[in-house]
């Protein structure tokens, strides 16, 4: 087998509000390799976002470590581009074509010329060429999202980090987002980190599922979401004490 | 029962309709165009209420203590043509700008130092506390002592009146700048600088704006209390100054035309810069309505 892209490795992540310490994850591992599409799928609260963070560089681990490559992840970067919840990760300053522009030039990846070239391959490939030069508060909250998804791509990054994208978005439109999801996916085959606590979504987005329990987050279990079923990982995910995971299922 | 309800309810579908509707897309009326032009109606109220000063000051019959609208326009454009006032007011406008521009450069500093540190953020709050309430006329005197009797304590002043607001508000809407929109600047890599750039003064533009606003407004009040108060400083002297000079020659028509020259700027600087300003930023982006 290659070596994996992404290795968390041992991750433990503290905060600290105004009272508490607060151990968000302990000791989570778990490997991904080029092009798969890894979901870690628990409840609110199993710090699984806070992971994600920790991924992109926003956050340092206190115990174990994230590595690229082979390299220790040390602070934010284009080369692990974040997809977020909030419809709000547009800037509201600058068009659709602009705000893909931006990422491109302002990571130093391309001069303007060929920014825009990209940035309009992408936006054509989430469908929203005419909207190009519309500003972000004009478009539906999944026409953002799919800006966001085009803007990510586009800097072609060794890995996707997607933070439940989908949850802001209404049930019709989140099914379609998936569906356009997997296309764009099978086009350009990217390595893509989701999170969500969606158990339908993990399914149908992901080809490896981490299932994670909550506070703090520790990994249940890691499962291939080919052949799984919603009901047996629901009933791993909220079994007391991991008893009833029946491992020949 | 419930079964028997159903079959009662047939279920139904209809065709949607692709005929032609009586009203999709029509035409305002000219006198409906006209009417929802905001400009227009504020013209109407303007003449509405020339008219009503015209009328009062022509039953009172005393110019000396409320000349006609038609006296002091008569007297706004004979200053005019007589070059007094235009001199007056280019005066006041260069003062202006250049406190302005002297406010600006140092409330950014001011903001840029309480950004990048905790010490600096103390220093901007603790310092805005202190002055903002402080009305910038009030340090006119000693200014006076510590400049003289020219532009430089003019100067001192409308940095006063400009600084505090300014610096308050940038760095109130460099705090308000959404989480995500800083997550994204970090995504892509951007430098310190690059960062305040483009992520942080587009973010809190809105409240920039409110900024330059009112520090505008508080610098044009205080410029033309401080000259009234005195006015001459090697030989020419501002609006304000043109103001308190004609009173003492009890030409009260120019004094009208004096004060109607200060809303005019007002008026112009608002509607013409300001608005010019929104509409094609905040507005544009939709972070304001």
């Amino acid at each position: 087998m290659t070596a994996p892209l992404l290795s968390v490795e041992g991750v433990t992540l503290r905060y600290r509000t105004r009272e508490h310490l607060i151990t968000a994850t302990y000791r989570v591992s778990f490997e991904l390799y080029r092009s798969d599409r890894f979901v870690v799928l628990g409840p609110s609260g199993c710090g699984k976002s806070t992971l994600l963070k920790a991924v992109g560089g926003y956050i340092q681990p206190t115990e174990g470590r994230v590595r690229l490559n082979n390299t220790d992840v040390r602070g934010p970067g284009p080369d692990r581009v974040f997809v977020f919840q909030e419809f709000d990760q547009l800037l509201p300053w600058k068009t659709v074509r602009e705000n893909i522009v931006f990422a491109l030039t302002a990571s130093g990846k391309l001069p303007r010329r060929q920014a825009e070239e990209r940035a309009m391959h992408y936006i054509a490939k989430v469908n929203l060429t005419e909207f190009a030069l519309s500003y972000p508060h004009t478009l539906s909250g999944g026409m953002k999202q799919r800006v966001a998804i085009a803007r990510a791509m586009a800097m072609e990054p060794q890995i996707l980090l997607m933070d439940e994208p989908f949850a802001a978005l209404d049930a019709l439109t989140r099914a379609k987002m998936q569906e356009e999801l997997l296309q764009l996916w099978d086009e350009t085959k990217f390595t893509v980190l989701f999170v969500t606590h969606s158990i339908p979504e993990a399914i149908r987005v992901g080809n490896r599922i981490l299932l994670m329990s909550a506070h703090p987050g520790q990994v249940r279990a890691e499962v291939n979401s080919s052949g799984a079923d919603a009901a047996r990982i629901h009933q791993i995910l909220f079994s007391e004490d991991g008893k009833g995971i029946s491992k020949d299922v | 029962m419930s079964e028997r309800l159903e079959s009662e309810r047939p279920e139904i579908f209809h065709e949607v309709s692709t005929a032609r509707f009586d009203v999709v897309e029509k035409p305002l009326s000219a006198w409906e165009k006209l009417y929802d032009n905001g400009a227009f109606r504020k013209a109407v109220l303007l003449v509405v209420l020339a008219l009503m000063w015209e009328l009062y000051a022509r039953w009172l019959g005393n110019p000396l203590l409320v000349p006609t609208f038609s006296a002091t326009l008569g007297a706004f454009f004979a200053s005019i043509a007589s070059g007094a006032l235009p001199q007056a007011a280019v005066y006041t406008i260069s003062m202006l700008l250049k406190g302005y521009a002297a406010g600006l450069a140092i409330a950014a500093m001011l903001t840029a130092f309480a950004t990048g540190t905790r010490i600096g953020a103390d220093l901007l709050e603790t310092l805005t506390a202190m002055f903002n309430p402080l009305p910038s006329i009030a340090l006119l005197p000693l200014a006076l002592v510590w400049f003289g009797l020219g532009a430089g304590s003019v100067i001192f002043v409308l940095i006063h009146a400009v600084l505090w607001a300014v610096a308050l508000n940038t760095f109130a809407g460099f705090r308000s700048v959404s989480p995500t929109w800083r997550m994204v600047g970090q995504n892509y890599g951007l430098s310190r600088a690059g960062y305040i750039a483009r992520i942080l003064i587009p973010g809190a533009f809105p409240s920039i704006l409110t900024g330059l606003k009112v520090g505008w407004a508080f610098a044009w009040r205080t410029l033309i209390a401080a000259e009234l108060v005195f006015g001459v400083s090697s030989g020419s002297g501002g609006l304000g100054w043109f103001i308190f000079e004609r009173k003492n020659q009890l030409l009260i028509a120019d004094v009208f035309a004096g004060l109607l020259t200060v809303i005019l700027f007002g008026l112009a600087v608002e509607n013409l810069i300001f608005k010019t300003i929104e509409s094609r930023t905040v507005r544009r982006w939709g972070m304001q309505i």
